[in-house]
């Protein structure tokens, strides 16, 4: 795919914009692609989330920590980025109807999937209340683009923007009566699995997950977590996820 | 004439190339990218006993020019592998070199005797190697006395030729391929991978749960060369050579080493086309570096090493 557009969101977070056929084939919110890092020293593809779709490019965003992230965001436009998906399983969203509510919660560089998620809610007409968790007010982005598809309630971890806290400080302090039809989350280790053990027996919960892979598309055994009430056999995150029901994963 | 066919024992290949064992499941992500049949042949993902679920995540990081990874030979276990697996597969015109692996010698005798019968399996890799797992494993793969006694046994349940998968991790490899090889195996593959480590700086503990895993990628290129070229020249029993083989003159080069044919491992990851990539490549870098075929160059190494 070509880079038609790379800008930073905030200091080291890009929204990395690619054009190509691979826009077309992006059935579902919450998938990702797997990004070839352009350094011939850096063997393993990069996992990253499809922040949204809009006709022929998809929108990314990449937070430069790493080596590979950081050559990644570092790409100009026009140049030409090697691109496998769009990979995994997104969140479903058909069962939901007009006027039900869905509840998105979000944490750091978990967010942007939940971008699209948001879009393809809105445009089935479901309520959205979006809540997003940032470290502080510098680290924040996407609050306009979320706004534009519902209710969005901030947490920063130290206060310099709406609520001081976590997204679970969030849900208790202001959302304690919201009973939504469903409940969609990406964010780091702790959110997943505060999102888990809350929404466990929701009916409609899911969760996408994030772990370490090499192939991505799930032969080589490396991202797995594990199967709630299953000794034997554990779930591929590249391949069976990355979104999985609260009901089905142990984090 | 096919100018790259190879023949080995158990293995009649239309090309020397095959993805190695651990990555690339049992072919059936691939098969959802390329038309499987293009390949020489397939060694499929170690296979015990019973089901395992592997080490607990993060269970690969990166390293320069490779990577480590510690799975913990995760796989269905052996019935699975039997029903769905191995059936899947023979829809292809692919011969099946199955890895068997296990905690005591009694698992890897009961898995060979059984997973021999499967009809598309060709070849059995006895995995003496695997750095990632408590018990067995590399255990069988770094003394000779031990190596010797699990391949006979081995071979004396399987009705396929059995080829026992080295590991770098020893002083002296050519001691154990000779042990094998007097074991009665009918070849030899390596070089598995090289047992490695990285620590995280912010947290100051290892990046694998494992604590360590195995090393592979181009980075280790240079080892498996060197040994696939010190075995080659000590036993007479033929090599499929694999580690850090990421594009045509690699491949080359591991046969001028001394394989017979090559095994392409964590290069599947970088490029998922990499296996077809390189098989369509090789007769052009052959014309450039006047290789009339692959056997005629397997021949001339092997004439020079044993007269």
């Amino acid at each position: 795919m070509i880079l038609v557009s790379n800008r930073k969101l905030t200091a080291d977070v890009h929204e990395l914009i690619l054009q190509g056929n691979l826009a077309k084939d992006v059935p579902q919110p919450g998938q990702f692609v797997d990004l070839k890092v352009p350094r011939a020293d850096l063997l393993l593809r990069r996992p990253i989330s499809i922040a949204s779709v809009d006709n022929d490019t998809i929108t990314l965003v990449i937070r430069a920590s790493g080596e590979g992230t950081k050559a990644l965001c570092a790409r100009h436009i026009g140049e030409t980025m090697d691109v496998l998906g769009p990979l995994g399983h997104g969140f479903p969203i058909d069962f939901l109807k007009t006027d039900q509510t869905a509840l998105l919660i979000g944490g750091g560089i978990g967010i942007p999937p939940l971008l699209q998620l948001a879009k393809e809610l809105h445009d089935q007409r479901v309520k959205v209340t979006i809540v997003l968790g940032f470290q502080t007010k510098a680290a924040l982005f996407y609050h306009d683009e979320f706004e534009r598809y519902g209710t969005v309630l901030i947490a920063t971890d130290d206060g310099s923007f709406q609520t001081q806290g976590t997204v679970e400080t969030v849900l208790d302090q202001q959302l304690k009566d919201l009973s939504a039809d469903a409940v969609y989350a990406c964010g780091p280790k702790g959110l997943n699995r505060m999102v888990i053990t809350r929404y466990k027996h929701h009916p409609h919960a899911y969760v996408s997950l994030e772990e370490r892979m090499a192939c991505g598309i799930g032969a080589c055994a490396a991202c797995v977590c594990q199967k709630d009430n299953d000794p034997i056999h554990n779930l591929k995150v590249c391949e069976d996820g990355p979104v999985f029901r609260t009901s089905e994963v142990s984090l | 004439m096919n100018r790259l066919s190879v023949t080995l024992p158990g293995l009649d290949l239309k090309n020397p190339i095959m993805p190695a064992s651990g990555c690339f499941g049992f072919g059936e992500e691939f098969a959802q990218l390329y038309d499987l049949n293009l390949l020489g042949a397939i060694m499929v993902k170690a296979t015990t006993l019973e089901p395992r679920l592997g080490n607990p995540t993060p269970r690969v990081a990166e390293t320069y020019g490779g990577m480590l990874n510690a799975i913990g030979l995760q796989n269905p276990g052996l019935d699975e592998v039997l029903a769905k697996k191995l059936p899947f597969l023979a829809q292809f015109d692919l011969p099946v070199i199955a890895n068997v692996a296990g905690s005591t010698e009694e698992d890897y005798v009961e898995v060979c005797r059984k997973i021999t019968q499967a009809p598309n399996v060709r070849a059995i890799e006895l995995n003496i190697s695997c750095p990632n797992v408590k018990h067995g494993g590399i255990a069988f793969g770094t003394d000779p006395q031990t190596a010797y006694r699990l391949t006979k046994a081995c071979k004396a349940v399987c009705k396929v030729p059995l080829y026992v998968k080295l590991s770098p991790n020893v002083t002296d490899i050519v001691a154990i391929a000779l042990a094998v090889e007097k074991g009665g195996a009918d070849g030899i593959t390596m070089i598995n991978t090289l047992l490695g480590m990285r620590i995280d700086l912010k947290t100051r503990k290892p990046v694998l749960a494992n604590i360590t895993g195995g090393l592979s990628g181009p980075a280790i290129k240079p080892v498996s060369i060197r040994m696939i070229h010190q075995v080659s020249q000590a036993v007479k029993i033929p090599i499929i050579g694999m580690g850090g083989v990421s594009n045509v003159d690699d491949v080359l080069e591991m046969i001028m080493a001394g394989a017979s044919a090559v095994a392409i491992g964590t290069a599947n990851f970088t490029d998922p086309m990499i296996c077809p990539d390189i098989i369509n490549a090789l007769p052009q870098r052959m014309d450039e570096l006047n290789i009339t075929s692959i056997e005629s160059l397997i021949e001339s190494i092997r004439k020079e090493r044993h007269g």
